[in-house]
């Protein structure tokens, strides 16, 4: 433990956001999902690191970038046991879980190809019927999406 | 009362099938109301089906209304790339009504949310066909006198057969036995199943079409094995008879049974049970005349007097 704290100490924020837990085959994901590539701060991505829980993991580490809550929250789509830290002055100022909220619009193309959403102009929508094991329901072709089959747009 | 949108069965609660139920024994009773004069109603069916739209378009002359539209997509502009919304808006600007037709799944709920016309689902795709269920919870109920405690035996293909699914949500509230017969390939998706647990409903399933089934049925729901829903043609060639009614099969079957079929048949029901008065297919279609006068009364918002003639 305490090495593991020497460890985060040398790549310590003053401020910003670090997103932890992340499955190692997600990160990239996320990193697609929340712009990173198009920050311009001081970013550490870190990845295949040891975790007891997940076997290995990733983690963001975001200098002076802070994210609404919602947009955080669109990670649970891939990643749903993801932490998040918002630090400020050195200090973690708030911790949380991202939790899907209950309504999706737009972010997630629905893999109905009959689906009227993949043959008009217009932003998906999916009902999540069940947050832990990430399941969506689409508002108009009522077909379901499982995890593991979430495609982003 | 509210105009509204009929896209999904769900759209109603219990309470408004009810009431629906009751309307179209009225309509039955009496088809020819004029509670749309003056109204101008759109078919557009972007899919043909001409039994579809030939109902709809009887109920709504029988109740004195007037229709426009178009029976197939190739000779409108949507053939030139219009899109759905653009084509719904400006049919909006001419009716008080659109009850539409679409190959894609969730056209009509989309269609629902771009204008303020109200939107009949005459079926969207393999999604939602609401009229469909509702003609069939009504010749449910006229021929068993209730909607309670039946036991339903759905046949053939209950993979991708919509009125079967619809159907089973419908009848949520009624504490219905089914028994679910097709094969592997067609056989009740898990989500149904997992609803009917869910909801506390009994079913068996089964890939046997058999007496014992037959004969404990109240209502028996057949449907049409597709040749092209199978991906191994050697096996469509062996159960397309396995699932198919002939009137031998109904000789010990009970008095109150009746067979139903959501229409066209092809060969899952033989030609000799046509005369069987427990057959109920014919008299089924006709009860989607009075599906349709009552459900566009409803989502009209039009109160039927039902005490003047």
């Amino acid at each position: 433990m305490d090495q593991n704290k020497k460890e985060l100490a040398v790549a310590a924020l003053e401020n910003g956001t670090v997103i932890d837990h992340i499955p190692s085959s997600s990160l990239f994901k996320v990193v697609k999902l929340l712009g990173i590539e198009n920050i311009n701060t001081s970013i550490t991505i870190g990845n295949n690191l040891g975790s007891k829980k997940l076997g290995t993991k990733g983690i963001l580490k975001l200098a002076d970038v802070y994210f609404p809550e919602a947009t955080l929250n669109r990670v649970a789509l891939i990643a749903p046991n993801v932490k998040v830290n918002i630090i400020k002055d050195y200090k973690v100022d708030k911790k949380f879980q991202v939790t899907l909220p209950d309504e999706i619009h737009g972010l997630v193309k629905c893999n109905n190809p009959k689906c009227i959403t993949n043959n008009e102009p217009m932003q998906t929508h999916f009902h999540v019927e069940d947050k832990e094991n990430v399941l969506l329901r689409c508002h108009y072709c009522e077909r379901t999406v499982s995890k593991d089959e979430i495609e982003l747009i | 009362m509210k105009n509204k949108s009929l896209v999904s069965i769900t759209d109603f609660t219990q309470s408004e099938i009810e009431e629906l139920l009751d309307d179209m024994r009225y309509f039955e009773a009496n088809p020819n109301r004029r509670l749309l004069e003056g109204k101008v109603v759109a078919t557009l069916f972007f899919e043909p089906s001409t039994r579809t739209r030939l109902s709809f378009e009887t109920a709504v002359n029988r109740l004195g209304g007037r229709v426009i539209g178009f029976s197939d997509a190739n000779t409108t502009s949507s053939s030139k790339g219009e899109t759905l919304k653009d084509t719904i808006k400006m049919v909006s600007n001419y009716v008080d009504l659109i009850i539409m037709r679409h190959y894609l799944e969730g056209a009509a709920r989309y269609a629902s949310e771009v204008t303020e016309v109200p939107i009949i689902n005459a079926g969207d795709g393999a999604n939602q066909h609401p009229t469909q269920t509702m003609l069939d919870l009504y010749s449910i109920y006229k021929t068993q006198g209730t909607l309670r405690n039946l036991t339903i035996t759905m046949v053939g293909d209950l993979k991708y057969g919509r009125t079967v699914h619809s159907l089973l949500m419908a009848l949520r509230y009624y504490n219905p036995t089914f028994n679910f017969v097709a094969c592997n390939e067609l056989s009740m998706p898990k989500e149904y199943l997992d609803f009917c647990e869910e909801n506390g409903i009994k079913y068996h399933a089964t890939q046997e079409f058999s007496e014992e089934v037959i004969n404990n049925s109240d209502i028996i729901y057949m449907t049409r094995v597709q040749r092209e829903r199978f991906s191994d043609l050697m096996e469509y060639e062996r159960v397309k008879n396995l699932y198919t009614l002939n009137n031998a099969m109904l000789a010990n079957s009970r008095d109150n049974v009746r067979v139903l079929h959501p229409l066209p048949r092809v060969n899952e029901i033989s030609q000799d049970v046509d005369d069987n008065p427990k057959a109920y297919y014919f008299k089924q279609a006709q009860n989607g005349l009075y599906a349709r006068q009552a459900v566009i009364c409803k989502v009209l918002g039009i109160k039927i007097d039902k005490g003047e003639l």
